[in-house]
């Protein structure tokens, strides 16, 4: 009740009221209204003189004014979210899980639970802020506006993927887009809803997560050897595609960085993932990035590769190596110029050194390529292009 | 309210899932009821780490001993309130009676009196979030915006004998927070699904 006062009911007296007095049973309806000072001063009056002579009624009325006393304003008390981390840890440590998450879903199944909590803490008119998503594209930044329920519709949309590969029902069953990429995907979800999406996208987004999660375990590790079980599935992005485990830890990573976006939004803090977590994400990123190198020198947007001689496949080939540092962080051999290449320390031709954090900041387009708070040593094209390379790995 | 005869799909599959070890349950089920939990102890214990605990207790016997709960007896949501409400105020109580021990301020009376208030404010929480949606939408107009019945029959667009009834039958739900047959009763407010 936290102090509030509220308005003296003025005494009104018979005399005073003018007009019949209301009948029992009208003065019987009024008692909730009177216990919470809810009625006119007359009513109020005569409910009190009732009550003088009616024992039902007098006995009803204290219980009910006691019952006023129990109404608390609710307590937005916002729920730690490292406690699910803590309370599901503790759970599995007493009974082990029969059925388990995967290990490579649960940056997923963390990065839903963190980004459901904060949704569940913002306000109705917070679904509506503006939100500008950020990415790189080729040499530069690009954006689009949404609003954070866009941004869970876009969400939804391109999970809509791996659900659609795992057998799934897909969220664009009815809205297909052609190319299936995830950008083209979100557009037509946008363009389809008759008017923009509100906080009622928040149950199919977390159902469908929830379902994946499900899905995924229940098929890890139970499939025969010779099926093609869910888990050997791919996704394909509409151009790539990535093995299901690697599109689950791309998920987690979307899911993180579009979190942020709206916790920007709404003002709210927001941290980063699990070090484990992260690390499987920065690990991702690295070994994607060969493939991206390739890509973008094959569109002449990276320098040709220096050395000359053809690395073979599995081949040791000019490396960079990437120093995250940080929790989270490691150590990673990028080959430069092939993606079928080893990386290989002997053949380290660059030292690039960043946080994890940031390094994540700069893979989601975050952050230009110049800007990244890099330590660099060692040949400044090579380093230029993973730094670009590494934002070419972003996307709306 | 389900009928006892045909729980719902959703708590009875829960349940089964939870009974084969299924990990991911466990996470769905805590999404689910997490905040109903850690609220209804907080509000009980009235500190975070005590909900904490409680938090952890909670999930951690659903998860040990899934068969506890049979869906025939209620909605899974009320038996878990019921757990939750157990399990803080044996808290409280062990914790009031440490510090008695110790030579702590205060008597066993007042410490039964402390839990005894502490249990009803929770039970009382539970029984406003789980009323029909109406009759909370009045109360909060009525007491909480301090609208008088007639202006929240107009909020709501109903007449102003509905507006009176909904005040007084959500007041009555809620008393019924206050109908505690003292320890070790079931408490009455979660529906009798203990």
């Amino acid at each position: 009740m936290s102090g509030r006062t509220r308005p003296e009911r003025r005494p009104a007296r018979r005399e005073d009221a003018g007009g019949p007095v209301p009948a029992h049973d009208v003065l019987k309806s009024l008692l909730g209204a009177w216990a919470l000072a809810a009625c006119s001063p007359r009513e109020a009056a005569a409910v009190e003189e009732h009550l003088g002579g009616c024992g039902d009624c007098a006995e009803e009325a204290l219980r009910l004014r006691a019952a006023v006393g129990l109404l608390h304003p609710p307590e937005s008390l916002d729920l730690d979210p490292g406690l699910r981390t803590r309370v599901l840890e503790s759970c599995l440590e007493r009974r082990p899980a029969r059925i388990p998450v995967p290990a490579w879903a649960a940056p997923y199944d963390a990065e839903t639970a963190r980004l459901d909590a904060l949704l569940q803490d913002i306000r109705d008119p917070d679904w509506h802020a503006p939100v500008r998503l950020r990415w790189f594209e080729g040499e530069s930044a690009a954006s689009r506006r949404t609003t954070v329920a866009g941004v869970i519709a876009h969400l939804m949309s391109v999970d809509g993927l791996v659900a659609a590969a795992l057998g799934l029902a897909d969220p664009l069953a009815d809205t297909p887009a052609d190319p299936p990429t995830p950008t083209a995907r979100t557009e037509a979800y946008w363009r389809a809803a008759h008017c923009p999406p509100t906080r009622s996208v928040r149950t199919p987004w977390r159902s469908q997560t929830h379902a994946l999660v499900r899905t995924v375990s229940r098929a890890d590790g139970t499939e025969p050897a010779d099926a093609v079980g869910p888990e050997k599935a791919t996704v394909p992005y509409g151009g790539f595609e990535l093995p299901l485990r690697d599109a689950l830890l791309d998920r987690a990573f979307e899911c993180w960085v579009h979190a942020e976006d709206i916790a920007d939004a709404v003002d709210y803090p927001y941290d980063p993932p699990a070090p484990r977590h992260l690390h499987g994400m920065i690990d991702l990123a690295a070994r994607m990035l060969p493939g991206v190198l390739a890509e973008r020198r094959r569109a002449g947007l990276a320098a040709p590769g220096r050395a000359r001689h053809l690395v073979t496949a599995g081949a040791p080939g000019r490396s960079l190596r990437l120093e995250i540092e940080g929790s989270g962080g490691g150590q990673w051999l990028i080959p430069l110029d092939s993606p079928g290449a080893v990386g290989s320390a002997d053949h380290e031709v660059a030292h690039v050194a960043l946080d994890g954090v940031e390094f994540c900041h700069l893979a989601a387009g975050h952050i230009a390529p110049r800007e990244a708070a890099a330590g660099q040593t060692g040949d400044r094209d090579a380093i230029r292009d993973v730094l670009y390379a590494a934002a070419s790995l972003s996307r709306m | 309210m389900a009928k006892k005869d045909a729980p719902p799909r959703w708590d009875s599959g829960m349940q089964q899932r939870l009974a084969r070890g299924e990990a991911a349950a466990l996470g769905e089920l805590y999404d689910r009821f997490a905040s109903l939990v850690h609220g209804l102890a907080h509000r009980v214990l009235g500190d975070e780490q005590g909900a904490d605990a409680v938090t952890r207790e909670v999930f951690a016997h659903v998860w040990q001993h899934p068969d506890a709960y049979d869906p025939r007896q209620g909605p899974l949501r009320t038996w878990v309130a019921t757990l939750t409400h157990r399990l803080a105020v044996q808290r409280l109580r062990a914790l009031g009676a440490a510090a008695l021990t110790d030579g702590g301020e205060g008597s066993p009376e007042e410490l039964e009196h402390r839990v005894r208030r502490a249990s009803v404010a929770a039970r009382a929480d539970f029984i406003v979030h789980s009323m029909p949606a109406p009759l909370r939408a009045a109360l909060e107009l009525a007491y909480f915006q301090r609208r008088d019945y007639r202006q929240t029959a107009a909020d709501l667009g109903v007449t102003e004998d509905e507006a009176r009834r909904r005040l007084r039958l959500g007041l009555q739900l809620l008393a019924t927070a206050h109908d505690s047959a003292g320890p070790g009763a079931p408490p009455p407010g979660y529906g009798g699904a203990a």
